[in-house]
């Protein structure tokens, strides 16, 4: 009996400890997501993060088609970011993409899939090589990653793959640029029966000004981003480049996905 | 000391059978039998509208946001929209009985979103009819629709199966009785829409063409044809009209009304995507102060930035590869 209760009291204070180490190192997650501790140390491994709504994510309350669900992530608050990362929690491919923001701003929106009600998070890495992470709790209907792509209601979608719609919004008074890229390819999963995975993979986007450096951004995008594609980025410059062109690279290993690559004259002439 | 633990124990009954009571009755209140309770509103003659709630679907209403309704003929009953839930359907037909013995010749449903027809269970012994589009429909989405009503308004549906619509219907004025009744075939609130409008008395069942005092719904919409359905209501001549959502009027003011929010709407997004917006920032634009009498006006317009934003964004980028 007496041994019993030395044991339960030891184990009571083991977790005592556990907790404040824990508390100490990374703090809990606001929004209660049971995934967070795993998709933590599988994303940022190591690194130190910390919860900072100086990083504003965007994304609705309600997600009305989970094929297609708006989000942004702006950490231009930060001022200077390595790297970003967005990640709806409860995917079963939680990372969306990886965004090398190079030149340009903090600053990206896209469409994502989504497979059921989920935190989903913008993470940006500062120079000195802390996550300052955010998010907002989308709920959902679900199967948005397991549903097949409307693009296949088209016979001769496959013609089309590849296709790429942009658009450069010169640099307004506050020197900030705009371009938005909508690229027609089914983004294939590999969760639909009979579909293998499909999606694209690179997407680097080069601007050609004086004395700017040639790349302007990198994003490498996975599963959840929606089918067709659509991006938009931010840049922040004194003047808008004079041309820029983008690659996109494809999965390889299913259909014969090969990079395609972009090229237009700025400012858009209409 | 027998005697204190006879009562003590005594008491410990009593005060557990008053609990119970008090459980049992408590329970009844919170789950006992989920009901709509319909009441029809003579809105003309031999004619009824059971009217809804112009909110959202919720586990409060159950999905009642429709005004569904009911002509009685010499020919039998009409109907007009089944429900949103089996248990509609059933507690309309019960209510309907309660009005008049004749029997249910027909029933009409408007369009494919779920409150028009997932109480057609009910009615699954008399022609339900409906536009090849909305048949088509409903044979696509039906069961998703379905399932995400059971996600949204939960045990009201319980029981409710996918019921298509068995007769395909065509512009054309159908006799019932003394009533004659126009059907109006349209598409863009969407693809296939049914207005009735019951030329002996004047009513108008506008099924979505026409939304009063509550924000239009856009899921399926294709806002230039939409527009274009409103000029065709603009042309008849009516003494009431039925919005399937909303207030029921004399007037044609909510043609207008629906009119100005979609053009504000359609515009406004066009004005977005053209200004380098992405929808995600679009839906967190302003909406007019003027829009306020609308009900559910941000949440609608939250859907409708969904549902139309990927096709202007479309027309609008140029190719550049």
């Amino acid at each position: 009996m007496g041994h019993a209760l030395y044991q339960a009291g030891l184990a009571g204070a083991m977790i005592v400890v556990a907790g404040t180490a824990f508390a100490a190192s990374s703090p809990s997650d606001p929004l209660n997501s049971v995934m967070w501790e795993a998709l933590r140390d599988q994303y940022f491994a190591g690194a130190p993060v910390v919860f900072d709504d100086a990083v504003r994510v965007n994304a609705p309350a309600a997600a009305e088609d989970t094929r297609a669900v708006p989000v942004s992530v702006d950490a231009t608050a930060l001022g200077k970011v390595v790297e970003m990362v967005a990640i709806a929690d409860l995917n079963p491919f939680p990372l969306v993409l990886r965004y090398h923001p190079g030149t340009a701003a903090p600053y990206i929106a896209t469409r994502i899939k989504i497979q059921q009600a989920t935190a989903v998070r913008g993470a940006a890495r500062t120079a000195d090589g802390v996550w300052h992470v955010s998010g907002v709790m989308v709920d959902a209907a679900g199967g948005g990653c397991s549903a097949p792509p409307a693009s296949y209601a088209q016979k001769d979608w496959a013609d089309h793959v590849g296709e790429v719609q942009a658009r450069l919004w010169p640099a307004d008074s506050d020197g900030v640029a705009r371009l938005r890229l909508r690229i027609r390819h089914p983004n294939d999963t590999g969760l639909v029966d009979g579909i293998p995975a499909y999606f694209v993979e690179t997407l680097q986007v080069e601007a050609q000004s004086p004395g700017g450096s040639a790349e302007l951004a990198k994003i490498d995008s996975l599963e959840p981003v929606s089918e067709i594609p659509s991006i938009r980025w931010t840049c922040v410059r004194r003047r808008t480049p004079r041309r820029w062109c983008c690659a996109a690279g494809t999965t390889r290993a299913a259909r014969s996905g090969r990079p395609f690559r972009c090229r237009r004259r700025a400012p858009n002439p209409r | 000391m027998s005697m204190p633990l006879l009562r003590r124990l005594a008491l410990t009954t009593a005060v557990a059978a008053a609990l119970m009571v008090g459980a049992a009755t408590g329970t009844a209140r919170a789950a006992g039998p989920l009901t709509y309770d319909l009441k029809p509103t003579r809105i003309a003659p031999d004619t009824y509208v059971f009217e809804g709630s112009t909110k959202h679907f919720t586990r409060a209403n159950g999905g009642n946001i429709l005004n569904a309704g009911f002509i009685v003929t010499a020919d039998g009953v009409i109907v007009i929209q089944t429900g949103p839930s089996r248990r509609y359907g059933e507690e309309m037909r019960a209510a309907i009985r309660k009005v008049t013995e004749k029997p249910i010749r027909k029933v009409f449903i408007s369009n494919l979103h779920p409150d028009y027809w997932l109480g057609s269970q009910a009615f699954a012994d008399v022609p339900i009819a409906a536009l090849p589009g909305t048949i088509a429909g409903i044979q696509e989405e039906g069961s998703g629709i379905a399932d995400n009503m059971y996600r949204l308004v939960g045990d009201w549906m319980r029981g409710t199966e996918v019921t298509v619509p068995t007769e395909p219907v065509y512009g054309s004025t159908v006799k019932f009785g003394d009533h004659r009744l126009r059907l109006i075939p349209l598409s863009g609130h969407t693809a296939a829409d049914l207005m009735i409008l019951d030329e002996t008395t004047g009513v108008l069942f506008t099924g979505g063409v026409v939304f009063c005092d509550r924000t239009p719904t856009t899921p399926h919409a294709t806002i230039a044809d939409w527009l274009k359905e409103l000029d065709a209501v603009e042309g008849l001549d009516i003494r009431l009209m039925v919005p399937n959502h909303g207030h029921i009027r004399s007037d044609k003011a909510c043609v207008a009304q629906t009119r100005d929010w979609l053009t504000w709407l359609d515009g406004t997004l066009r004005h977005a995507v053209d200004s380098g917006l992405d929808m995600a920032e679009a839906l967190e634009l302003p909406t007019p102060e003027r829009f306020e009498v609308l009900d559910v006006l941000r949440e609608e317009y939250r859907r409708s930035v969904a549902h139309l934003w990927p096709k202007i964004e479309q027309a609008a980028l140029p190719r550049v590869n």
